[in-house]
């Protein structure tokens, strides 16, 4: 398990390094949300990977560290509306700059 | 009552700020800077009685009453409460020079004013690395609004890679985090102090890594040499209000550097005792020198200070990588004496550009100013107190930089970076200050109105740079009491 979780989180990391490195506001969008997801679960995974154990005391006999997932709780809803507030800022620096590239112009194209 | 003053510079601006939200308030302009004042006022008051009440030794805070190091706890010592009081008395003139113009243009300004006041003040209290990373979200989040405040192309410019940079630095905060939790199991700042020197070597190489994207995290928000290119534009580009209270921006990276690597990393860490320093003064020397170029190439007003304040973020975190007791303390006077310095020059050259019409803070000859006599002293001060001139604070500032360094084995590097910056912010400044107040064209003064809040910002950071002069030797006391306290490791949980 603990190589399928960890596969993933370089998968995502991965994919979301490539998409920010596209400098384009959507792709950088889309690379952020990834790069967060990553992180999340490297959060979650953070207090022990454990098969079968409960969050609260006295429910189970074995239980799983209670903290990483409150952790990664506040790490969520703070990662979607800084997502949020990136979208709106995406389309405000669209309307205004009349491109989605992250320097607000395009790039001049190497001779 | 006075047991909880530790939580109160946080919850007043909150609340204030959301009672700003209301419609009332958005709707009433008098209503709203009167409850603002009330604000700001008390979060002074109250930030100045936790400072006083502090000498007596610090105080651990226990949100919800949690038995530390489970609980999150709220932590006030001599450090965190000279910086409470600074982004306050900042604030208070940013907010002061904002009532002649921002407020009028967009009703939710100062309620985005309360929410960074209180992300700032939230990150200098908290006891918590998670907590840290919370109250970075909050003011970067306040940040961000004040940021493309006013609107147009050049801000909504910077303010996306200014916004992008810190969401990719809090991905990597929350990395360093979760490994520095998983070798630790714990993430109160101090309980991690005291278990760092138990750790296995293959342990260390994890905690390392994390320490190292702590630097990376800390660096970005006090714009460290590789990771300095936001700085200069989104300075530049931001309403003069924001820029004087971003001044307090980079404080925040230099206090969190100060605050954990001292903590995780003091002397009783064993073999990872003083983790990253000798990295940081030569990256905060090369950012001296970064910053120097900056100077040097800037033509206009708006963009030199934007590299003054780059240089003293440099000089800080230089000194934070010497890291002895004596330059801690010295380190603390000149922040203090920077952020307000730097902030009320933003301001300044806001007062210069709104009464020059059109030539703006360029560089330039222009015709008299209608204030020209009260702008140019305001100008000369300001400079004096900059360039390190006596009598002024910045004097005190740099003497007590030299000597503090003397006899660490980075004593010339440190003193010929900073000397030859020094003489280049005395040449650069005169240059400046000669060409906008002496070297007039002929003519009439435009008449450009500044309104008298526009003054009274200003007149409130002269003042307290004022303060500063005269009260020197009892904050220097303050401030040496509180390195001693906070170099001190893994007090607070001996406290709790």
């Amino acid at each position: 398990m603990e190589l399928i979780i960890a596969a993933m989180i370089g998968l995502l990391t991965c994919c979301g390094v490539f998409l920010i490195l596209r400098a384009r506001t959507f792709a950088v969008m889309l690379g952020l949300t990834m790069l967060s997801y990553a992180v999340n679960l490297f959060i979650f995974v953070s207090g022990g990977l454990t098969a079968g154990a409960g969050a609260v005391l006295g429910k189970t006999s074995a239980y799983a560290d209670p903290l990483p997932q409150a952790l990664v709780l506040t790490a969520i809803v703070i990662g979607f509306a800084m997502t949020a507030f990136l979208v709106v800022l995406a389309i405000r620096a669209r309307a205004e700059l009349g491109n989605d590239h992250v320097d607000g112009q395009q790039p001049q194209e190497p001779r | 009552m006075l047991n909880h003053l530790a939580i109160l510079p946080i919850l007043v601006p909150v609340v204030t700020a959301a009672l700003l939200l209301l419609p009332y308030f958005s709707a009433h302009q008098t209503a709203r800077r009167v409850l603002s004042a009330t604000g700001f006022g008390l979060t002074l008051v109250i930030a100045l009685a936790l400072a006083l009440q502090v000498q007596s030794g610090g105080q651990v805070y226990l949100l919800g009453d949690w038995p530390a190091p489970f609980g999150i706890v709220l932590v006030a010592d001599r450090l965190s409460a000279t910086f409470v009081v600074l982004s306050t008395v900042l604030m208070i003139g940013g907010w002061l020079y904002g009532c002649g113009r921002d407020d009028t243009q967009e009703p939710f300004f100062l309620a985005l004013l309360h929410f960074l006041l209180m992300g700032v003040n939230g990150a200098f209290l908290t006891g918590d690395l998670f907590n840290l990373f919370v109250f970075f979200e909050v003011l970067l989040i306040s940040s961000y609004g004040l940021l493309i405040h006013g609107g147009g192309k050049n801000r909504i410019r910077a303010a996306m890679h200014y916004v992008l940079l810190n969401l990719i630095g809090s991905a990597l905060f929350l990395l360093a985090l979760a490994l520095l939790y998983s070798q630790l199991g714990s993430l109160q700042i101090s309980d991690m102090g005291l278990r760092i020197a138990a750790l296995s070597e293959s342990q260390q190489w994890i905690v390392q890594s994390a320490a190292g994207l702590l630097l990376i995290v800390f660096g970005l928000k006090a714009a460290m040499l590789p990771f300095h290119f936001w700085l200069p534009s989104a300075y530049k580009q931001a309403s003069p209000v924001v820029a004087c209270v971003f001044a307090m921006m980079t404080k925040v990276g230099i206090y969190s550097l100060l605050r954990v690597f001292t903590t995780l990393f003091s002397s009783d860490a064993g073999q990872l005792a003083g983790f990253g320093q000798s990295g940081l003064v030569i990256a905060g020397l090369l950012t001296i020198a970064i910053a120097v170029v900056v100077l040097l190439a800037s033509a206009d007003l708006r963009s030199l200070v934007a590299a003054l304040v780059l240089m003293s973020s440099g000089t800080l975190l230089s000194l934070v990588g010497v890291g002895t007791i004596s330059t801690d303390s010295a380190l603390l006077y000149y922040a203090v004496h920077s952020t307000l310095a730097t902030g009320a020059m933003f301001l300044l050259v806001d007062i210069i550009a709104t009464q020059r019409g059109n030539l703006g803070d360029r560089i330039a000859r222009g015709r008299r100013m209608q204030h020209q006599v009260a702008t140019g002293w305001a100008f000369a001060f300001l400079a004096l107190a900059i360039i390190g001139m006596p009598p002024l604070s910045g004097f005190i500032g740099k003497i007590l930089l030299l000597q503090s360094v003397t006899g660490s084995s980075w004593q010339f590097a440190f003193w010929a970076m900073l000397l030859v910056a020094s003489l280049l912010v005395l040449i650069v400044l005169s240059r400046a200050g000669s060409s906008i107040f002496w070297r007039l064209l002929p003519g009439k003064p435009a008449v450009n109105p500044v309104s008298i809040w526009q003054w009274a910002g200003l007149t409130w950071l002269l003042a307290s740079l004022l303060a500063l002069v005269f009260a020197a030797e009892p904050l220097l006391q303050y401030f040496s009491a509180a390195s001693a306290e906070f170099s001190l490791p893994l007090r607070h949980v001996k406290g709790a």
